[in-house]
């Protein structure tokens, strides 16, 4: 076990950098899960900390020990790869045991290491088998298992579930959570799916163009983004975000948004009167109300326990969250109002959180 | 269209399919046949007009005389031992080469692999003269090293190589580097046993290439003791005349390895086609 401490990493390909001075610390077994559109930097950062990347400057350091120019086998850690990675010639036993038998281990303590891995897995009937007799599912349990036999200070993770259908997903996900629970290692994460990011990690890093967003625990990151990227970001169905300008109603202050809707605001918005906005409510911070009319039903999602319903709001799709059935149809026009406490201000043009 | 005339016209279509590539596969195999037909009948028969597509009588121990005539188990082992040399020096070159124009990155490597490809342009014939003088000035004329080695380091198995094993996933190089092994390992123990379809390709090639190479042994080994069987084969062809029979169980003799190897290649080459299938990934 170790802690990964990341100073000021800068990514280059040439001219074109694809990471800015990336600072990150992931403590000793800590689940880090760096999450970010294609595209965002992550997987690069990964490899660059598996050594699979080259470090153009700063500084990566796993434990004490800075790791900017060791070889990847020198730095103790294993990585579980989207595609698997297994080598197709040979049986999921050798599979695992191939990273041991280089480290010229004896044949009895490889013989315990992989049926101990095996049984933490549930491996232990198909270690005779080749990758190409496995179920997608089994695949990706083996080369985690490849991983555990190396006992390594530090476990990668790129986007592992990706090749994965939706019910598996779900599965492996809670796998990898209960391995990481009965190992406690540190655990780096990379995954484009919030909903993993959201439910695995101890903390989140959000990434964008290059650049750490912001580091948080997973609900600190939804109910508290640093900026508009993150809010729209984390988050399913993803957070309204309404332009308009900030008003003085006298008790109340409201957003007035491009088509004249206007949107209550917390009292600590008083400080922008004046000031154009963007106001960030959570589809589940937008209730349905009494009263007179200011929207019309656009779609009606039922997802079984919850409904979602997109509602034209003036110029804005509005989404939000009903956690039970809804019996209106399509075009029907009702009031929607949003929790003025649940709603956030960014900047327009930096995206910056205001209040 | 009814659904039985439209198998009708299927079959129609699939007896003709059928019958233009037994009418093609009979072109191709006729030369063989003729061989054979010419191997177990006399001298006499097979200069003699009309001709005749069978024997008139069948000769079969024509083989044997062939085989005991002149030295031909040394002829054969012979070109076993050149055919094998190459075919296993080729593809130890050849892997190592591509592999390193295919994944290691150097100065230069691109133009390295221009200039070795534009050596494939050069037609073979053009560099015997100055091959013989050079193999001649290392005083390997009439030596088994004298043959082998100039025509071991040829380019297009490299070229072969590096295109095959562009197409192995590169996560899998990496796994193994995380696993630690080192470059020579990962070619050994991940890259070649995966390349097996286009190792067993290469073999093949060269294999036939040199069992049935004439013109190079036939200036190389000035000695009929080591002479390989195409060069043999015309030890047939004396002044008091051809022993064409002779000749043709000869060379009838001389395809079986080639068929052999063809086939227990075949079968490699197959099976690591299926094992690829596993290689999926994305």
């Amino acid at each position: 076990m170790a802690s990964v401490t990341i100073r000021n990493a800068v990514k280059s390909y040439g001219a074109m950098q694809v990471l800015h001075g990336v600072s990150l610390e992931a403590h000793d077994g800590e689940f880090v899960v760096l999450v970010g559109p294609s595209g965002c930097g992550k997987s690069t950062l990964l490899r660059m900390i598996a050594g699979l990347e080259t470090i153009t400057d700063g500084q990566i350091a796993i434990g004490e020990r800075v790791v900017n120019e060791l070889e990847p086998k020198e730095r103790d850690i294993a990585m579980v790869f989207q595609s698997y990675a297994l080598y197709p010639h040979m049986t999921v036993r050798d599979n695992m045991a191939f990273s041991l038998k280089l480290s010229r281990r004896s044949k009895a303590e490889i013989a315990v290491e992989v049926n101990r891995a095996a049984e933490i897995l549930a491996l232990a009937p198909l270690l005779e088998r080749y990758p190409r007799q496995l179920s997608g599912g089994q695949r990706q349990r083996v080369a985690m298992g490849r991983a555990i036999v190396r006992n390594p200070a530090v476990f990668l993770f790129d986007e592992p579930l990706s090749n994965l259908d939706a019910k598996l997903r779900v599965q492996m996900r809670g796998e990898i959570k209960s391995l990481h629970a009965r190992l406690n290692s540190t655990m780096i994460y990379v995954t484009h799916d919030q909903m993993e990011a959201m439910t695995m990690a101890d903390r989140i890093v959000v990434m964008r163009s290059g650049k750490i967003e912001q580091i948080g625990t997973p609900l600190d990151i939804y109910d508290n983004p640093a900026n508009s990227f993150v809010a729209s970001f984390i988050g399913s169905p993803s957070m309204n975000l309404i332009e308009g300008t900030v008003e003085d109603r006298g008790a109340q202050v409201v957003l007035r948004d491009r088509a004249g809707v206007e949107w209550t605001l917390p009292a600590r918005a008083r400080a922008h009167i004046g000031r154009d906005v963007t106001l960030g409510v959570r589809p589940e911070h937008v209730a349905i109300t009494e009263g007179a009319s200011n929207a019309r039903i656009d779609n009606i999602e039922p997802t079984g326990a919850d409904t979602h319903v997109q509602v034209d709001v003036g110029s804005n799709i509005v989404t939000l969250v009903r956690h039970e059935r809804l019996d209106l149809p399509v075009g029907a026009e009702i009031s929607v109002r949003n929790d003025p406490d649940r709603s956030m201000l960014f900047c327009p043009s930096s995206g910056e959180r205001l209040t | 269209m009814t659904t039985r005339s439209r198998s009708r016209l299927s079959l129609a279509l699939d007896i003709l399919n059928h019958g233009g590539l037994l009418i093609v596969a009979l072109i191709f195999l006729f030369p063989f046949f003729w061989m054979v037909s010419n191997a177990v009948r006399s001298n006499a028969e097979v200069l003699a007009i009309p001709v005749r597509i069978l024997p008139n009588a069948f000769e079969w121990d024509n083989f044997a005389k062939a085989w005991t005539q002149l030295p031909f188990g040394r002829f054969f082992l012979n070109s076993l031992f050149i055919s094998t040399s190459v075919t296993i020096i080729t593809v130890i070159v050849s892997c190592l080469s591509g592999y390193a124009f295919a994944r290691l990155k150097f100065p230069g490597r691109e133009a390295l692999l221009m200039a070795y490809l534009g050596t494939l342009m050069v037609p073979a014939i053009m560099l015997i003269i100055p091959l013989f003088l050079i193999v001649n000035s290392l005083g390997m004329v009439n030596t088994f090293q004298g043959v082998i080695l100039p025509v071991a380091f040829g380019t297009f198995g490299a070229f072969l190589m590096r295109q095959f094993f562009l197409s192995i996933p590169m996560e899998l190089e990496e796994a193994a580097r995380i696993d630690g092994a080192s470059r020579l390992r990962i070619l050994l123990s991940i890259i070649v046993p995966l390349s097996m379809p286009a190792i067993g390709l290469l073999s093949l090639f060269t294999f036939i290439g040199q069992w049935n190479n004439f013109l190079w042994p036939l200036i190389v080994m000035t000695g009929s003791e080591n002479a390989t069987l195409p060069v043999g084969l015309t030890y047939f062809q004396t002044q008091a005349g051809t022993q064409w029979n002779f000749i043709m169980a000869g060379a009838a003799l001389s395809m079986l390895p080639g068929i052999v190897l063809a086939i227990l290649l075949q079968k490699l080459i197959y099976s690591s086609i299926a094992l690829n299938a596993g290689m999926g990934g994305r």
